[in-house]
């Protein structure tokens, strides 16, 4: 790590002589000298080098339902603040049968490592062996955690205040392995499959996450009494891990107990970590207590990529092009994007402005109960940016 | 009554094999519990001599011995002609007599009440869960849970009324894991035509009975396809046959997020085991809590009378701070299906006084109350309500 960031020119420009022979890259690096290795294979992600000029080339898939449109708001927001990011678009057509769209768009990650996406819609009435485009993206990048994180916004109305939460969900196995089938006609047997390793990393990732952020307490959250095996063998990974780390404290609890709590006391919960159904489950539960999908940003890390999108992964087909759909979350996934781009005064930036508008109750859209549109919201962003000051050329 | 000695003196002789010979000796041979009315509804056991019904008791861990106690000691005063068997069930041997003995005295009388039997996660993974076992050897596949917001009780959501119907029996309870490879272990979700046909057909026979709009499947079909796809289509069909009932689904991450914030919108909701079993927490929470609610377990041939949300409770055991609301309401459904009306309609309504009017509870809905404060103070509302034990 030490080498590639001491002589970062030189490590550009060989990635970039070799760049024309894509297939030779990993071997020739191997063989070459250890030093010579892409710096995504490092064990701490670093984001990917930044491109001439000093700009970033992000994935932006545009997606269904509400998706195309607040990411164009995300663009036109960007473009607006003079963010060093460019957006290579990829579209995905939820309706054709062919998984060459989805390739594309993974190709497309995988070379500039960093995605902005909208929900790609499922449609049910599809034969079985048409896959779930997102959750194809998902394991084919190996983005083995979707971190969430949950607060309640001031100004925005909700039951319960003072929600602050972070819920780690495994992203690639558990339920959504897509194994399926009907030996016996009538009968389907649906395969859950919990494994040692991805569960020993996602636990890692947990506490390695509670740490930075000086969280103090872990729930594992599981239905080890019925699955003894499966969430058994996720529940002991997570104690192996949490003996590691000391100073942060652990427990666990039962899936349905869990939302019940959620539903009477979220205050009570720190950082939550479990498998995939049940993230699924206690996300939404989450998202719904804060105030709504349209609020909450999610990130879905691999070791070597990241995907920004909205946490409740909604597509939200009867809002599209109404114009009044919530930008919140798209937009602070966007900011969690700059953050990640290590461009954190633009995160900065964005975020306050979104948050202050957010905060003044007559310009919140219709899920939260107001009359604003999108473009109203967005435009009074960009004025609250503006107001802040001239910020290009000041403190980036 | 003759074709009901008749079964029970062919049952040593064939054992398993009885459902054949039952459908070879003819429809006539058949349990008189087995036979549905009309309307698809069980018919309780006969009463015993004197007209009074024995009914299992199982007290299980935790809070249950001592609120099953006060059940009794109510049943006692007001003098509800229902007799209890009871069947300890220890949870922490490992031989499944204890339950087998719960499963035969259940057989025998047809109808049982429970308290919660702990499953405890160090157990090895062939010490299968009691309550399961229970649930699937009874072939009880239906989980009915009606969450009803309670005047009396503080909640951030009001006016809520949903009827919860959970397939109880398959579906990710099914314990069926293996670990081929070591480090991987796959768990089997099963879910089968027949059992999802029948419990889509319970929920809408229950909600044409209740007088319900409404009926909502609960899923996750566009993950997993085949397994919440066959349990969406089997709705699909029974809907068809219910032109009067609207039919809609709703993807499971989404509806836990309407529930926490627009409850109002929900009337039945029908899904299978594991979604059953987060909605139902998830409902029980918004209108106050587990001590609350009441639940029921339905078979062809029997039921079992639980609290909706299985807590076995036992940080708060024996301290008297129990809220015994939850199993009193399901004494009371209990009452209900023996055909018992008047004596469920006193006791509920003089639960429903203390709660509402007196305002009595207990600690989880924020009061001061003790739990024998509680039952005493609903023991003098009956009372109250004048002689009653004459004019039943």
């Amino acid at each position: 790590m030490s080498i590639a960031a001491a002589r970062p020119a030189l490590f550009l420009s060989s990635t970039r002589l070799l760049q024309p022979w894509p297939g030779l890259k990993c071997t020739v690096y191997k063989l070459k000298s250890p030093a010579v290795f892409c710096q995504r294979e490092k064990s701490s992600y670093t984001p990917p080098p930044a491109k001439y000029g000093g700009r970033h080339t992000v994935t932006l898939i545009p997606g269904d339902g509400i998706g195309p449109e607040l990411l164009n708001h995300v663009r036109e927001l960007f473009r607006f603040c003079c963010v060093p990011v460019d957006f290579e678009v990829v579209s995905v057509n939820s309706a054709a049968s062919s998984e060459d769209d989805i390739n594309n768009a993974v190709t497309a990650i995988k070379r500039n490592g960093v995605a902005l996406k909208g929900n790609i819609e499922t449609n049910h009435n599809l034969p079985p062996s048409y896959k779930s485009r997102n959750n194809l993206l998902r394991t084919s990048l190996d983005l083995y955690a979707n971190v969430m994180h949950c607060q309640s916004l001031p100004g925005v109305p909700s039951h319960h205040k003072d929600i602050d939460v972070i819920i780690i969900r495994e992203n690639t196995e558990g339920e959504y392995s897509s194994l399926e089938h009907e030996n016996v006609s009538g009968v389907v047997e649906s395969l859950k499959i919990i494994t040692r390793v991805n569960s020993l990393r996602i636990a890692e990732y947990a506490f390695n996450l509670a740490r930075e952020k000086g969280r103090r307490k872990v729930t594992a959250v599981h239905k080890a009494n019925i699955m003894k095996l499966g969430d058994g063998l996720f529940l002991q990974c997570c104690k192996e891990v949490a003996a590691g780390y000391p100073d942060i404290t652990f427990d666990d609890m039962i899936v349905d107990n869990s939302t019940m709590q959620l539903v009477s006391k979220p205050q009570q919960f720190d950082l939550m970590v479990m498998p995939n159904l049940y993230g699924n489950v206690v996300s939404n539960v989450c998202a719904g207590l804060v105030g709504g999908p349209g609020l909450v940003p999610g990130v879905n890390y691999g070791k070597d990529y990241a995907v920004f999108e909205s946490a409740t992964r909604n597509t939200g087909k009867s809002i599209a092009n109404k114009n009044i759909a919530n930008p919140t979350a798209t937009l602070l996934a966007g900011c969690v994007m700059l953050d990640h781009l290590k461009l954190h005064a633009y995160a900065r930036m964005i975020r306050k402005a979104v948050l202050k508008t957010l905060s003044e109750t007559q310009l919140q859209t219709a899920d939260l109960g107001g009359q604003c549109t999108t473009s109203e919201m967005v435009h009074s962003i960009m004025q609250e940016i503006q107001r802040g000051g001239p910020r290009t050329s000041g403190q980036i | 009554m003759i074709m009901a000695t008749l079964t029970k003196a062919l049952k040593p002789i064939l054992g398993r094999q009885l459902g054949n010979a039952a459908k070879v000796f003819g429809a006539a041979v058949s349990n008189q519990r087995g036979k549905p009315t009309y309307t698809g509804q069980i018919i309780p056991p006969p009463a015993k001599y004197g007209g009074r019904h024995t009914v299992a008791l199982i007290p299980g861990d935790g809070i249950g011995p001592e609120l099953l106690s006060h059940v009794r000691e109510l049943f006692r005063f007001s003098c509800v002609p229902v007799d209890f068997e009871v069947v300890n069930v220890n949870s922490s041997l490992t031989s499944e007599d204890d339950i087998k003995n719960a499963i035969m005295a259940i057989r025998r009388n047809g109808v049982a009440l429970k308290g919660n039997i702990e499953t405890n996660h160090i157990m090895p993974p062939n010490h299968k869960s009691r309550n399961n076992l229970l649930r699937t050897s009874l072939d009880l596949y239906a989980n009915v849970m009606h969450c009803q917001s309670l005047p009396g009780v503080q909640t951030r959501h009001k006016n809520i009324d949903i009827i919860i119907i959970r397939e109880n029996t398959e579906g990710e309870y099914s314990s069926l894991e293996h670990e081929s490879v070591s480090g991987v272990v796959e768990c089997l979700k099963i879910i089968t035509r027949t059992n999802s046909l029948r419990i889509a057909d319970y929920a809408f026979k229950l909600a044409r009975e209740k007088g319900r709009r409404r009926v909502t499947a609960v899923h996750k079909a566009n993950i997993m396809k085949l397994g919440d796809g066959l349990f969406l289509q089997c709705c699909k069909e029974v809907a068809s046959g219910y032109p009067d009932i609207e039919f809609d689904s709703m993807i499971v991450d989404n509806t836990t997020m309407q529930l926490v914030s627009k409850p109002q919108q929900f009337d039945v909701m029908v899904m299978p085991n594991l979604y059953g079993n987060v909605v139902s927490n998830v409902c029980a929470g918004l209108v106050g809590g587990p001590g609350l609610v009441p639940g029921a377990n339905y078979g062809r041939d029997y039921a079992v009378f639980e609290t909706a949300t299985r807590n076995t409770g036992k940080s708060i055991a024996n301290r008297n701070i129990a809220n015994p609301t939850a199993m009193l309401l399901a004494s009371c459904l209990m009452l209900d299906h023996l055909k018992l009306y008047d004596y469920a309609t006193m006791i509920r309504g003089a639960i429903l006084t203390t709660m509402n009017k007196t305002r009595l509870h207990t600690v989880d809905i924020g009061g001061q109350g003790t739990t024998s404060e509680v039952v005493q103070s609903i023991m003098r509302n009956i009372e109250s309500g004048g002689p009653l034990t004459t004019e039943i």
